[in-house]
């Protein structure tokens, strides 16, 4: 389980995070909504180590990754992908999934044999199956398409076996059908890695179809948690977030 | 428990062909080692040129640096501007210990090694840290300190006369390296050692780790790799590689010169990366060669080498955009009609 306790995090004067404290219960699926600057990236960012938190605690299953550096914290099994995707462009897909596992296993290091590992195979395999990549594998990354990119980045950070997937906008930049294309796959690699999956997300449609539960964040602060039907009829959320126009039309 | 099971069953099953095809690919390597050791090694029978073996003792010198530099350069992305200050030292530290202890050869090049190796985790531990243009300067940096130390401490160093009174080069194992033939087979015998030790690091998942650093430093850290000790890691092999050129140089003109650790030899190994290209391994040996048949040629015809070097460079940098190697493989590629979709 995944449990963040008074997060806070400041930029200058801003608080990017403020006394922040969630539960994620193992293997949920999570959708954090926000308008722009609320903090969500941030949140992600303070989670993975990518950002120090000025205090709070981060705890995944009671061992607290606060402070700790961003390999660390994917070692003990918090992945994540990123709103640009981020790639290793000269890399062929499958180069890129046998040297994630390769990483993943420790054996990044490793001087006298050959790349790849016989061992890391069959994870990359799957993990190239799993989001359809693997029809692609001989492409060299910085080919492919935008949207197979931002699957690339994502099998990378499933490829590692994480227990927690955070997924920052992983429909960014895409047209309508790519969106729910890309939204089925998250979906479906959620119910069959049965992992807990945390995701930013734009489209209130997408959310709130999808996710369980949400956490809609607001200058920093949780506004409020709940399923789609109590975030909808959350006041503070209307009045804050979603409007009055959009809210009518949600409902 | 159940991947353990997996990579079990993996293992038993359908995994031995691609472990299979990595242990032919190594044999591969060593085989077209073996074999250039050995048009190496018939050259002096077939050529009685003094001239040519010689040229090829400074291109195992050269090679061996500049190879070494590209494990920065074109494979993790590092450029280094002070990689010349581990050829000097290489130099420097074979010849002082040949010259004040008289240890048997191997022994000095294993010290040789240790020195180096202990002095490039120093200076690599503060430069890998900084990115692109401040490692770029910062190791320009530690070169001349190399460099001012090297002509300051006379004493020890002989200051700008350099090691002088000549290397003294006992005999080992039945080699005897005053003998012009035996410094040839032992110079081209560390190149290939050299080379194919490279070659291994290229290749291995450590190499990999390195392409990954290189594109996308901050992504790597993200799947767990530590971006600051493999670079510091690759930052010492290439160090140990480079002395043993400096060693190989040291060993041919008997002596060590305070230009061996000037900045001008990091310059050199950058232009030979450009000119043969860093996106193939054998890139840079094949830059060596070239800069080094431009060097002996243009110096007997003019005075104005380095007017000649420059238009060359130029010639690489913005007519060609990339090295020769790059260029051939390239071209190569285009006549198969694409077939392979990448080269490395």
């Amino acid at each position: 389980m995944l449990q963040v306790q008074h997060l806070c995090k400041s930029f200058g004067g801003v608080k990017a995070a403020d006394d922040i404290t969630l539960d994620f219960a193992d293997g949920s699926l999570t959708a954090v909504i926000g308008p722009n600057g609320a903090g969500k990236s941030t949140f992600f960012n303070l989670i993975t180590g990518a950002l120090k938190p000025a205090s709070g605690r981060i705890l995944l299953d009671g061992v607290d990754m606060a402070g700790r550096s961003p390999p660390d914290i994917v070692r003990h099994g918090i992945g994540r992908a990123f709103q640009v995707a981020s790639i290793f462009p000269s890399l062929t897909v499958h180069e890129t999934m046998l040297a994630a596992v390769g990483a993943d296993q420790r054996r990044a290091g490793v001087l006298h044999r050959r790349f790849p590992l016989a061992e890391t195979r069959d994870r990359a395999e799957y993990a190239m199956e799993i989001l359809g990549l693997a029809g692609k594998r001989d492409r060299i990354a910085a080919t492919l398409s935008h949207g197979d990119q931002k699957l690339l980045d994502i099998a990378l950070a499933l490829v590692l076996d994480p227990q927690v997937l955070l997924l920052d906008e992983p429909t960014a930049g895409m047209g309508t059908e790519e969106r729910w294309r890309m939204i089925d796959k998250v979906h479906e690699l959620w119910e069959r890695e049965k992992i807990t999956v945390v995701f930013i997300e734009h489209d209130m449609d997408i959310v709130f179809k999808i996710a369980p539960s949400i956490v809609v964040l607001c200058y920093g602060r949780i506004l409020a948690t709940g399923t789609p039907d109590e975030i909808r009829r959350n006041p503070a959320v209307i009045d804050a977030y979603l409007g009055t126009e959009h809210h009518a039309e949600a409902i | 428990m159940t991947e353990l099971q997996a990579e079990r069953a993996a293992e038993s099953l359908g995994v031995p062909r691609i472990e299979a095809q990595s242990k032919r690919l190594r044999y591969l390597d060593v085989l077209i080692a073996v074999a250039a050791f050995a048009v190496l090694a018939t050259l002096p029978f077939l050529f009685s040129s003094k001239a040519l073996l010689d040229f090829v003792i400074r291109c195992s010198a050269f090679g061996l640096f500049a190879t070494s530099l590209n494990l920065l350069v074109g494979y993790t992305g590092m450029i280094s501007f002070g990689h010349g200050m581990f050829f000097g030292l290489g130099a420097y530290g074979f010849g002082l210990i040949m010259q004040r202890t008289g240890v048997p050869i191997p022994v000095a090049f294993v010290g040789t090694l240790l020195i180096t190796a202990v002095v490039s985790v120093m200076i690599g531990a503060i430069c890998v840290r900084l990115k692109e243009i401040y490692f770029a300067f910062v190791t320009l940096a530690f070169q001349m300190l190399i460099h001012s130390m090297i002509l300051s401490w006379a004493s020890l160093t002989g200051g700008d006369q350099g090691l002088r009174g000549g290397i003294p080069r006992p005999v080992f194992i039945g080699i005897d390296l005053t003998n012009h033939i035996h410094l040839y087979f032992v110079s081209c015998a560390l190149l290939v050692t050299g080379l194919l030790l490279m070659r291994q690091i290229v290749q291995s998942p450590f190499g990999y780790t390195l392409r990954m650093i290189r594109d996308n430093a901050g992504r790597a850290s993200f799947i767990g790799i530590d971006v600051w000790r493999a670079k510091l890691t690759i930052f010492v092999l290439a160090a140990l590689l480079a002395s043993t050129g400096g060693i190989i140089m040291s060993l041919f003109v008997s002596g060590a010169y305070p230009e061996f650790a000037y900045w001008t030899i990091s310059g050199e190994g950058i232009f030979i990366n450009m000119l043969g290209g860093v996106t193939t391994f054998l890139g840079p040996m094949v830059g060596t060669v070239l800069l080094l048949i431009l060097n002996d040629t243009v110096t007997r015809l003019t005075e104005y080498y380095g007017i000649v070097l420059g238009i060359v460079i130029l010639f690489f940098a913005i007519g060609l955009r990339k090295g020769l190697m790059d260029f051939a493989v390239e071209w190569y590629e285009q006549r198969r009609g694409g077939g392979r979709e990448r080269t490395r």
